[in-house]
């Protein structure tokens, strides 16, 4: 544990922090808009354009792989909706194909680049599970500016998302750009997958925006309370992984990351307040013995045990 | 046979058989549910090597196919309990896949499976990796384990032709005239891991994805008939895999990358060319009422 003694190490802990943050968030959006798997895409679709903006520079460079990370992933959100709006082709299909072949030109161009590059390279690879510890401190700042974007966006705009999501008709009503709101909701999500890829990589980056927003909704009934404990649940996750993935050698931090937020998964299904399996069967104990109860005392009965349910 | 030779035999077994299983994928839209179980084959394989301690074809293929049926189950437990069906496959399959990719970075390590490996798969060795077959002789295990898969696959499906049909196409239908559709999912799923996992030397588990999904999709864009839209999309596997090849020999670049950017070709020449579907025959012919859905 002597990592956490330096300096550059808690900066790398407090970004995956502040990403866990921003993506349970955003993670929250996704779920209400059924676009979970949207994010698998386009994490997968942002491959191509890491290598592009490595191959265009030749050194390590955050700002532009993150920019051509952007620029991929959009211009594959974009096709998966031209291919759905004109053509028969499902959306699922077309979020598969996307998928797998944006994802198999990325890995054609990182065999080339990785051939003709030098040893400057060796960050490309962490891109496919993420390195968090390999981030330097320049890196890190860029990370938690967009991050802190992220969250604001999110939460400065917050009765508008909930309008948005929750009562698109009432929205347009008073006067929402249903167009504009899409394409901030895009923005926003492409920018926590490019900036999550490099702590999490490309195949893992939609368990953090899945995972914790799923967890969130066996606590809660209320959006504003699913976001706050997505975003804790996130956040939560991203350190404990990050900080166990540096117990080991060489560890990828991203699957640890996405162990954690699994584990909080398992713990919201069991013990969850709202949803969770043990209240259920403790409601439904309850249930049982107020009806035998009301059986057994006659005619009282049905007014408690309508209200049980 | 030369080397050459055996690589493209492989990939064309693989491009054939990803190719039938994939129709029957789009056609029930399962499509990321293949997302998904490629992924956790991974784990399936893992298990599999560390029990085992051997990494040979019939345990590969029996811990692939249980951790498939265990993807299967737990995104329909989790869906039966309120989970949107979208959700429940993203938590399934990032879960397993991260406890797959943690076992091998810490428990298998530099041993014969490595990540690299089962991402990218490498067909470059399977001309090498031989067994012994009886009245045939040297035979590479990887392509033998696909003609095994693609003939098991072969046989499931024309010998349940009619019922494949119903269930896919109306699953309502097929219920109540006694099918058991529970039985066909599992059944299907199964097919799925298994050709996945047996594919997955060849091309690795990310790419088997792009070879499941994409020649089926292509096909779906040239007819409305099931049978000739399984031998397209075999067809368009076929091709892909052998164009994949020659892109990769061209380019010397990864021979799966290049396989899955091939499919794409295929498809992006579907979407623009199709007689019925197609982007250009929208321009050439007006829009007549059959056309309507």
């Amino acid at each position: 544990m002597g990592m956490l003694l330096s300096a550059n190490a808690q900066w790398v802990l407090f970004s995956t922090l502040i990403l866990g943050m921003a993506s349970g968030m955003i993670g929250c959006l996704a779920y209400w808009k059924r676009q979970s798997l949207m994010s698998d895409a386009l994490s997968h679709a942002a491959l191509p354009g890491v290598v592009i903006g490595f191959w265009l520079i030749g050194t390590k460079n955050m700002p532009v792989m993150i920019g051509g990370a952007a620029i991929s992933a959009l211009l594959g959100a974009l096709m998966i909706q031209w291919i759905r709006s004109s053509s028969r082709i499902k959306e699922d299909t077309a979020m598969g194909m996307i998928l797998s072949v944006f994802f198999g030109l990325g890995i054609m161009m990182l065999t080339i680049v990785n051939r003709f590059a030098g040893g400057n390279q060796s960050g490309l690879d962490s891109f496919i599970f993420g390195q968090a510890a390999s981030m330097v401190r320049k890196d890190v700042y860029t990370m938690l500016v967009l991050a802190a974007i992220v969250i604001l966006v999110v939460s400065l705009a917050f009765k508008e998302w909930k309008l948005f999501l929750f009562d698109p008709d009432f929205a347009r009503g008073l006067g929402l750009s249903r167009r504009l709101m899409d394409g901030i909701y895009l923005a926003v999500l492409v920018m926590v997958i490019v900036i999550g890829i490099q702590a999490v990589g490309v195949i893992l980056m939609a368990a953090l925006l899945i995972i914790p927003a799923v967890s969130a909704r066996y606590w809660t009934h209320s959006f504003k309370w699913m976001v706050i404990l997505s975003a804790i649940f996130g956040g939560g996750s991203g350190m404990i992984g990050t900080l166990i993935s540096t117990l080991g050698i060489g560890w990828p931090t991203g699957p640890f990351i996405v162990l954690a937020s699994s584990v909080l998964f398992v713990v919201s299904l069991v013990f969850g307040v709202e949803k969770g399996l043990l209240t259920k069967a403790l409601q439904i104990r309850l249930q049982k013995r107020e009806l035998r109860y009301a059986a057994a005392s006659g005619a009282k009965g049905p007014q408690r045990g309508g209200e049980a349910g | 046979m030369s080397y050459t030779a055996w690589i493209l035999l492989t990939a064309s077994l693989v491009g054939l058989s990803c190719g039938l299983i994939g129709v029957f994928l789009i056609l029930r839209r399962m499509a990321m549910m293949a997302d998904a179980i490629s992924h956790t084959v991974l784990l399936g394989i893992v298990t599999a090597y560390l029990v085992t301690r051997e990494l040979s074809g019939i345990h590969m293929l029996i811990g692939a196919v249980l951790a498939g049926l265990l993807t299967a189950v737990l995104v329909q437990w989790f869906h039966a309990r309120g989970v949107q069906q979208e959700a429940a496959i993203g938590v399934v399959f990032t879960s397993l896949f991260a406890i797959g990719v943690i076992l091998i970075a810490t428990k298998v390590g530099n041993a014969h499976l490595d990540i690299q490996h089962a991402l990218m798969g490498e067909i470059t060795f399977v001309p090498w990796n031989v067994i012994e077959l009886p009245w045939i002789g040297e035979f590479p295990e990887a392509t033998f384990i696909l003609l095994v898969v693609l003939a098991v696959v072969l046989l499931v499906i024309l010998t349940f032709y009619k019922e494949w049909k119903i269930t896919s196409f109306d699953p309502g239908l097929a219920a109540s005239i006694g099918i058991p559709v529970v039985f066909m999912h599992y059944l299907f799923m199964s097919l799925v891991s298994v050709t996945t996992v047996a594919a997955f030397d060849a091309v690795g588990a990310i790419m088997v994805v792009a070879m499941l999904i994409t020649p089926a999709a292509s096909a779906y864009l040239w007819t409305d008939r099931l049978s000739i839209m399984l031998v397209l999309s075999s067809s368009f596997g076929v091709i892909s895999a052998i164009v994949g090849y020659l892109i990769a020999v061209w380019l010397d670049t990864s021979i799966s990358g290049s396989m899955a950017f091939a499919t794409g070709l295929v498809f992006l020449f579907s979407f623009l060319c199709s007689p019925k579907h197609g982007m250009l025959s929208r321009y050439i012919r007006p829009v007549s009422a059959s056309d309507l859905p």
